[in-house]
């Protein structure tokens, strides 16, 4: 009673197209992305050439002002990808294993965990290092998902999508209003955090978004290992125990992958909400719905979102911008409306 | 639907009538101990605010009399603020409880369903573009939260389950609104983005004898001449919204007074106070357990006057060198309950 059509199809329809069409499709994928990252590099308040790009890979000019810029851009960029792949994949995980279409890392409150312990760590530290950082953003996150968990399987129907998203967006709130408690009470640590809080890309370093991802990756290796299990999982619980999975187990490592990529994306460009949700939703168009076709595919089309989003909230208002995240959250809203709007048709939330 | 099933509940045939008179004794009594709270907690702020005050020396200055310092402590701060509190804390109670009665789900909150940030979208866009800042502000959060909960309503209309979706398409319309408040706190110079943010943590610390009035006179309004149509007819509405147009009732037409009294209420004392977090989302569940039956609604606004007053006493004594503003006591102490809430929604298959 609580998955849709998309997650609960017949498995010949949700097989999707076939194996060259999903290659297709991922081959798209890949093209688009390369388009993505050269319009990062080239676009914004101050647009540079292609050559310019070319040259400034190899060896930065100092004195050529365009190569200046796409140095500057280079670490957004990856940024970008790095975080964009996390978050994408992080909300296909947390799809199949719960079998939700409504959840997100922001969605879920993940995001906000992950911030507030951020903002503890740095308040009671100072200058934080990044690991440390990391790490806090991986408990607040776990803690808060266990939390959300716990609080929504209370009661008979157990944990539907619609208890979850209240029970998470209700955290959040909850969350969020103890981390603006402690950067009420400490001003230097509010100012730090004026733009991380609201998710940008355009305040970390190359060195920041590289160290991230040996983290990602192991976490995406482990979300990617239960591709299976959410396959499963999507024919409803009782025929996955039939198929020999083991669900719980399959829940905690997807858990555990999920909150390192949730956590290490926080911890890097502040908490993002929607692409979670908006990814494998969009990717389930491309690949059908089968899991182990989905959660790659996330990979490659979460960064092509976050890459997107960026670069046109330069191109709107320069020479300000607009943050990455607020861009997310104004295309990610009305998405999870018309998700929620066609979920309800078909099945009672 | 959980209202309908908790209006079956109340309307079941056969119940001996003590049930009702012992239900509104209980009510009585809550709204006894609450009122002593408020009165109690009031009178403590009074001498122990940020500074503590020579007992004689306020004694004089209540008796009539000025005492230098301690007349203008008491007569432009601590009282005024006092009575801004109380009546924001009710306002917000209110209308939390409204929505959450009509819709049947404790999590129906206007800080939960977006139109809380409706209201601070608008107020926050009318302080940095338009630079408003006297009681016009008060027309512009009521016109925002009017906005939000009209597109939250279209958006939720038809169909079955209007209360899930509309709390969803809410939570949604909330993110996003959230997205531009902070969009627009980082086009601003950083002094003017440090208020509007203090402002959005909901803040007592502006509060005047003007501000009083226009607190005052907004809510008397809606409360004087809108809230008892309002309650009379969402009794009906809980019914069931056919047997509510059987018995009479123009169903189209109360629903959207009682989105306006209840956006109204709720975003007058946004537009003087900021949001005060978990207020109105809190005060009725407490009101519920307290009772120990559904939310009443005259009792949840008591109840938020309550929390507020004394989330403002602790603000001012607990942390008093760093200027805390109320709203961030009530929501880290908010946060707790609000997980009580959840828990206790779940179990009795309200959460949704």
């Amino acid at each position: 009673m609580t998955a849709t059509e998309s997650t609960l199809r017949p498995a010949a329809q949700r097989s999707g197209p076939g194996l060259g069409g999903k290659l297709g499709a991922l081959a798209l994928l890949v093209l688009v992305l390369a388009a993505a990252v050269l319009a990062s590099l080239l676009l914004g308040a101050r647009n540079v050439g292609l050559d310019s790009v070319l040259a400034a890979l190899s060896n930065v000019d100092p004195a050529d002002g365009d190569q200046v810029v796409v140095q500057s851009r280079m670490a957004r960029t990856v940024g970008a990808i790095v975080v964009g792949a996390a978050l994408g994949l992080a909300g296909a995980g947390l799809q199949g294993l719960t079998r939700n279409p409504l959840a997100d890392t922001g969605i879920l409150g993940l995001n906000a965990g992950s911030s507030l312990a951020v903002v503890v760590v740095v308040a009671l530290a100072g200058a934080a290092s990044l690991p440390l950082v990391m790490a806090a953003a991986f408990l607040g996150a776990a803690l808060v998902m266990t939390l959300v968990y716990v609080v929504a399987s209370v009661g008979r129907e157990g944990a539907t999508p619609i208890k979850l998203a209240l029970g998470g967006a209700a955290l959040a709130v909850g969350v969020g209003s103890i981390t603006n408690t402690i950067l009420m009470i400490s001003k230097s640590t509010l100012d730090e955090f004026r733009m991380w809080q609201i998710g940008s890309l355009s305040g970390g370093s190359l060195e920041t978004y590289l160290l991230a991802v040996p983290v990602i990756a192991v976490g995406a290796l482990v979300v990617l290992s239960t591709a299976r299990a959410c396959n499963a999982v999507a024919m409803g619980e009782d025929t996955a125990i039939a198929l020999g999975i083991n669900v719980n187990r399959a829940r905690l490592l997807g858990s555990v992958g999920v909150v390192l990529l949730a956590g290490t994306a926080t911890a890097v460009a502040g908490p993002i909400a929607f692409v979670g949700l908006m990814i494998p939703h969009a990717v389930r168009l491309l690949v059908g719905g089968d899991y182990r076709w989905i959660m790659p595919a996330s990979l490659l089309a979460g960064p092509i979102l976050l890459l997107l989003a960026d670069t046109a909230g330069r191109l709107v208002l320069p020479p300000s911008e607009i943050q990455v995240g607020v861009m997310c959250a104004m295309l990610g809203g009305p998405i999870f409306i018309i998700m929620m709007r066609s979920g309800m048709k078909s099945v009672k939330l | 639907m959980s209202a309908i099933e908790q209006s079956t509940r109340r309307h079941e045939p056969g119940r001996p009538t003590g049930v009702a008179a012992r239900r509104s004794a209980r009510v009585r009594i809550a709204a006894l101990w609450m009122l002593l709270v408020l009165l109690a907690t009031a009178a403590a702020y009074i001498f122990w605010g940020r500074d503590r005050l020579p007992v004689d020396e306020v004694l004089q200055v209540l008796g009539g009399a000025s005492v230098p310092g301690t007349s203008f402590i008491l007569m432009e701060d601590r009282l005024p603020r006092l009575v801004v509190g109380a009546l924001a804390g009710a306002g917000l109670g209110i209308s939390g409880a409204l929505f959450q009665r009509w819709l049947g789900n404790p999590l129906a909150s206007p800080d939960v369903i977006g139109v809380g940030f409706g209201a601070s979208a608008a107020a926050i866009a009318a302080m940095i573009v338009f630079g408003v800042n006297d009681w016009k502000l008060s027309a512009f959060a009521l016109a925002g939260g009017l906005a939000v909960a009209a597109v939250i309503y279209w958006l939720s209309a038809s169909g079955q389950r209007t209360g899930s979706r509309l709390i969803l398409a809410g939570l949604a319309i909330g993110a996003m609104l959230q997205a531009l408040i902070q969009f627009l706190l980082t086009q601003t110079e950083v002094n003017t983005a440090s208020d509007a943010m203090r402002w959005l943590t909901g803040s007592l610390s502006a509060s005047t004898w003007e501000r009083a009035a226009v607190l005052g006179i907004g809510l008397g309004a809606a409360g004087i001449f809108l809230l008892p149509v309002v309650l009379r007819q969402l009794k009906l509405l809980e019914l069931g919204e056919d047997a509510a147009a059987a018995l009479g009732l123009h169903v189209g037409r109360a629903r959207v007074l009682l989105v306006f009294t209840a956006v109204a209420l709720g975003a007058i004392p946004i537009a003087v106070t900021g949001p005060l977090a978990f207020v109105a989302f809190l005060a009725g569940p407490i009101t519920a357990a307290l009772s120990r039956s559904a939310i009443h609604v005259p009792l949840a606004g008591l109840t938020g006057a309550t929390l507020v007053v004394v989330a403002n006493f602790f603000a001012a004594n607990l942390f008093a060198q760093i200027n805390l503003p109320v709203g961030v006591i009530t929501g880290a102490f908010g946060a707790p309950f609000l997980i009580w809430v959840l828990v206790r929604a779940n179990s009795t298959g309200n959460g949704g």
